[in-house]
């Protein structure tokens, strides 16, 4: 029994091959390649050739799902479920207990070796990974199971990427990111709280489509998507060059837009496409485009580590909206101090006349006996 | 103790007369520049202030942003040339009268860092660049104090200090680049090319436009020459290029030194002086015992 995902009919749903084609090209140009691409994308899907996806759910809140699924652009929720072969996933199927195991095993014998794996959640280690179980078997059976046979494994979200909240000291649970389970197989990180679907989407595309991954960074993230920081793309980075800043939050700096780093923005550490690539496709809707500072959700060493409202360093600070003046301010030597270095000299001076004196006086064959206190009034 | 304080102070000061009594060397010839030096022309009229040269010199040369100026630390702002900073872009405003002014090596035809260099660390080098060698660099700082520009900038803060100024990106030229400031400017403000033709390009600036430019091109003389020119609408004293004259800055000290040491002559007497007191005074000595 084949699962069926729960979607309109294409010819009876509200969008048109239009849309399909809008749709296709706004996730080639997620991931950084043009028109081109969103056809070969239009093409494999009308082909039927669409990729089966098995979504897997461990210590997570759905977030991602919702972020993927709840786009204000008209059925987008539609349009992701015919770009892809959505085959397993906990939230959206409307099967239950066996039937939809039955249907998990069904997918991943049909597809072995070539579907794609998503793993939302982190995986629990301590005591056997009994902290999150589903049908019997603990979330770390689950991935090596479905994880292991997959062409390409794709961890969405922060907690699969790395963590994520569940790991947030002290990490009861021994929460960790797939690839800590995945050991030496090839796994996507697209972190984010929640992650930006349309990174998700370019990359299953990707491999649909070329059967290629996109390039990665040093932690396995795709480099469209994370090779810069936040700041280095915010649209309130002029205000950080001129050195205008929210100090508090409300305060006329903060009604004016200014830049958020005072409140404790991690924009200048962390690595992701958020200020290009707003959340369901209202321009505007992250958090910095909310009046929010960054909490640096993608980065591993800095969300649910470092404070809200703890200011990071700038990771490549670059010149600021000011000059240098014609001639640099110089250091001006007070009087006192140069009454001081002279009474010092003075008496050094004093010193060493005085003991030059008494060596000459020395070297005479018979020197008189000078008073004492001619000789003791060196600093005088 | 067979010198006596009396015997000292004499010797001294007839070396120092020896010293004091030999003539500057006649006036040397000003140095022309070589015929295949290189350089770069800055026209301050056309910088508008974006930093991006600082930003690529900082790439090309990997040098570590300079934040210790700025509020926070926040920025890269050297607020002049530094160890962490070959070029800065600088600014003049007085009034409504505003110019932007690139601050970096000037390649001087007759380089005072090079004249006061004692092992020939910082030398004219190919094309004319005034080039460092760090492994014949003793950390004397003596150009620091030489150069006219404040140029070259000494390490203080490392345990194995060098001497950082700009080499017209020697590197990148090496590679068939040119130096990465004139490669990025977005307007061409500063241009790298051949010193000639840099001098007759700037010369030609001024013709076509006059009251554009204050009629006159920097380093074509001044200081004896430098293969960086500059054009401005603002006099040069004002946006830090100070009136040097036609003489090479390090001609006055280098012919005081030069004369000192001519033919070994003055050194040689003032040892002699020295040996004839002390062979005086051991005499002396001898027969007072």
């Amino acid at each position: 029994m084949t699962f069926q995902c729960p979607h309109p009919d294409r010819e009876s749903g509200s969008f048109s091959r239009r849309d399909f084609v809008r749709l296709c090209t706004m996730a080639a140009a997620a991931i950084g390649l043009g028109p081109a691409a969103a056809e070969r994308f239009v093409e494999a899907a009308e082909r039927g050739a669409k990729p089966s996806v098995i979504w897997l759910q461990f210590q997570e809140c759905t977030g991602c799902t919702e972020s993927l699924l709840r786009t204000s652009h008209p059925a987008v929720d539609d349009l992701i479920l015919d770009l892809i072969s959505l085959d397993y996933h906990e939230t959206l199927f409307a099967a239950a207990g066996h039937q939809a195991e039955a249907a998990l095993r069904q997918a991943m014998r049909a597809n072995a070796g070539k579907y794609v794996c998503v793993v939302e959640g982190a995986i629990p280690t301590k005591e056997n990974g009994i902290y999150c179980m589903i049908g019997g078997r603990t979330a770390l059976d689950i991935l090596k199971d479905v994880g292991g046979q997959a062409g390409a494994v794709i961890a969405i979200g922060s907690c699969a990427s790395w963590g994520g909240v569940p790991s947030a000291d002290p990490n009861p649970t021994g929460a960790v990111g797939a690839h800590e389970i995945l050991r030496g197989k090839a796994v996507v990180n697209i972190p984010g709280c929640p992650a930006n679907p349309y990174n998700f989407l370019g990359t299953v595309l990707q491999y649909a489509t070329y059967g290629t991954l996109p390039a990665l960074d040093s932690d396995n993230r795709p480099k469209f998507a994370y090779g810069q920081t936040i700041h280095e793309q915010c649209p309130r980075r002029a205000h950080f060059d001129a050195g205008r800043f929210a100090q508090r939050y409300g305060d006329e700096g903060h009604r004016n837009g200014y830049c958020l780093y005072k409140l404790g923005c991690k924009g200048p550490v962390t690595h992701a496409n958020c200020s290009v690539q707003h959340f369901g496709e209202v321009d505007g809707a992250w958090p910095i485009g909310l009046g929010h500072p960054c909490f640096g959700c993608t980065e591993q060493r800095i969300a649910f580590r470092v404070p809200l409202h703890t200011t990071v360093d700038i990771e490549r600070p670059m010149p600021p909206d000011t000059y240098a003046p014609i001639h640099a301010a110089q250091g001006r030597v007070s009087p006192v101090a140069t009454g001081v270095a002279g009474a010092i000299l003075g008496g050094l001076a004093g010193a060493g006349f005085m003991a030059s004196k008494k060596l000459s006086d020395d070297s005479r064959p018979s020197p008189p006996p000078a008073p004492a206190a001619e000789r003791t009034d060196a600093e005088a | 103790m067979g010198i006596t304080r009396r015997a000292a102070l004499q010797a001294m000061l007839t070396a120092g007369a020896s010293a004091a009594g030999v003539r500057p060397a006649a006036a040397a010839v000003v140095p022309a520049p070589p015929a295949d030096a290189l350089g770069l022309l800055y026209d301050a009229t056309l910088c508008i202030g974006c930093k991006t040269c600082t930003v690529a010199c900082r790439d090309a040369n990997g040098l570590e942003p300079d934040t210790t100026a700025s509020p926070d630390r926040l920025y890269n702002a050297p607020v002049d040339l530094s160890p962490r900073a070959k070029t800065v872009i600088k600014l003049y405003a007085k009034g409504a009268v505003r110019s932007y002014v690139k601050a970096q090596c000037m390649h001087c035809v007759d380089p005072a860092c090079a004249s006061g260099c004692m092992l020939g660390a910082l030398r004219k080098r190919e094309h004319g660049i005034v080039t460092y060698d760090p492994d014949l660099c003793i950390g004397c700082r003596y150009c620091e104090v030489a150069c006219p520009f404040g140029v070259p900038k000494f390490e203080f803060a490392k345990a194995a200090p060098k001497i950082v100024k700009c080499e017209l990106c020697r590197e990148r030229l090496a590679s068939g680049k040119e130096p990465a400031c004139t490669e990025v400017c977005p307007r061409n403000a500063v241009v790298f090319g051949r010193r000639a033709e840099l001098l007759t390009e700037a010369k030609r600036r001024i013709a076509e436009t006059p009251g554009r430019y204050v009629p006159k091109v920097y380093g074509e003389t001044d200081g004896g020459g430098t293969q960086v020119l500059y054009l401005s609408h603002v006099p040069f004293d004002t946006i830090g290029l100070p009136a040097l004259g036609d003489e090479p800055a390090p001609q006055l000290s280098r012919s005081i030194q030069h004369g000192v040491y001519r033919g070994f002559v003055a050194p040689a007497a003032l040892y002699a002086a020295l040996g004839i007191v002390m062979v005086r005074n051991r005499r002396r000595d001898d027969s007072a015992r």
